[in-house]
């Protein structure tokens, strides 16, 4: 068994490390190819707004699809170890501060959707998770998103990406810790204090290698084959500003001048839901036109990590105290990021 | 046979439930499918992360959309 198990591993490193590299050679290639295309056999002239716009499309599109594919296809892989069971069991024998910080970091590589929110906070609460811990939980799973980083990353670069990556976990962990330290148990519906649910049934599954790498396919399925028509439209919409519309356009609303774009932006972002497939390529096109990006990036987190869906669930655990508590704290959150990155960049 | 799809009703939740009746489909058994969409209920069974199957009070799986051939196996 032991054995089998071995040449396993070492079949799928040997085709995974191959796999790699032609990945690695094809996409090394997409940008001279992409000029290839363009000028050449388009024989468009080079140096026009058209062939600058065209350009960019062709590199970025199958760049970003390249990159969304492999990223979510590991992170398929690796989410197949960290099931919301796991996650809950690791949480409940956590104190606050280190339980806060760990909730953050499960947050990205657990599982989850926005309705699974509530059998997940039943299931924290029954296990004894603290209630701060809990939200550090609820706030990194969605707004650390992969789709989001490698989107960031495929299209305004790594710096990007890392800070938001740092300041998404950072958001999570503090305002956790906060509402940690405010103690709001009490507003905590009564029927979820009152459940008197059944023994947690916890199914251990024995995946294998290969279970685990058909669960990244299946991400892979899933994921990219539902948000390839935002990538394509927003790199479409990105394109189009590369090649044609003047810089600095949008400076004065949404630039480092107007104090107010920050708050402004986080309070807009709240009620607009969308996924990270859809809101990067807004991103870059306010980023595009002049915008700064510390108010770019509390308006890319605000839409993402406070939705009304979501609120709407959690209502069902949640007194509306304690909602409005969660709304301010993230809130205050988004919009201490976005003045710092404003004044550090 | 009496099988329980818990959930409050997502995108992957339906996912789960259509999985099941391709499975009973597929299979020629007889079933009664029960949505289970209420909170509560769901955790009264013990389960914390949905979508999942309960197939005679067997709780099968949680938090994932099982795949057709696993519930054609739990249904054998």
């Amino acid at each position: 068994m032991a054995e089998t198990k071995t040449v396993q591993w070492g079949k799928m490193s040997v085709i995974g490390l191959i796999s790699l590299a032609v990945w690695v050679v094809i996409y090394r290639q997409l940008e001279p190819f992409s000029f290839y295309l363009t000028y050449v056999i388009l024989g468009i002239h080079k140096g026009s707004h058209l062939g600058q716009a065209l350009q960019f499309f062709f590199y970025d599109t199958p760049k970003v699809m390249m990159l969304l594919t492999l990223i979510v296809f590991v992170v398929g892989m690796i989410r197949s170890f960290f099931t919301q069971d796991r996650t809950r069991k690791y949480l409940a024998g956590k104190r606050e501060t280190a339980g806060n910080v760990m909730a953050a970091m499960l947050g990205i590589v657990t599982p989850f959707c926005s309705c699974s929110a509530v059998p997940l906070f039943l299931g924290f609460v029954q296990a004894g998770v603290p209630l701060g811990v809990t939200f550090s939980f609820l706030i990194a799973a969605p707004m650390v998103n992969e789709i989001a980083l490698v989107l960031l990353y495929g299209l305004l670069g790594w710096k990007v990406a890392a800070i938001y990556l740092g300041t998404g976990l950072v958001i999570a962990m503090v305002a956790g810790w906060v509402i940690g330290r405010l103690k709001l148990e009490r507003w905590i519906e009564d029927w979820v204090q009152e459940l008197r649910a059944g023994e947690a049934v916890v199914i251990e599954e024995n995946l294998s290698l290969s279970d685990r790498i058909d669960r990244g396919k299946e991400a892979v399925r899933d994921i990219v084959g539902k948000v390839w028509i935002y990538v394509i439209a927003g790199i479409g919409v990105g394109a189009a500003i590369h090649g044609f519309v003047p810089q600095d356009f949008m400076a004065s609303i949404m630039g480092k001048q107007a104090w107010w774009s920050v708050p402004a932006a986080v309070v807009v972002g709240i009620p607009m839901y969308s996924n990270a497939a859809g809101i990067v390529p807004v991103v870059e096109a306010l980023l595009g036109k002049g915008a700064a990006l510390g108010t770019v990036l509390a308006f890319m987190m605000s839409v993402i990590a406070l939705s009304f869906p979501e609120m709407i669930i959690l209502r069902k655990v949640l007194k509306p105290q304690l909602i409005a508590v969660f709304i301010i704290v993230v809130g205050s959150g988004i919009v201490f990021t976005g003045y710092l990155f404003n004044v550090i960049i | 046979m009496e099988i329980k799809v818990c959930g409050p009703g997502c995108a992957s939740c339906d996912k789960a439930q259509k999985t099941v009746e391709a499975a009973i489909a597929a299979k020629g058994v007889k079933a009664d499918i029960i949505k289970v969409k209420d909170f509560q209920e769901i955790a009264k069974l013990g389960i914390f992360s949905t979508p999942a199957v309960v197939i005679d009070g067997q709780v099968k799986c949680t938090g994932r959309v099982p795949k057709q051939s696993e519930v054609e196996t739990w249904i054998g």
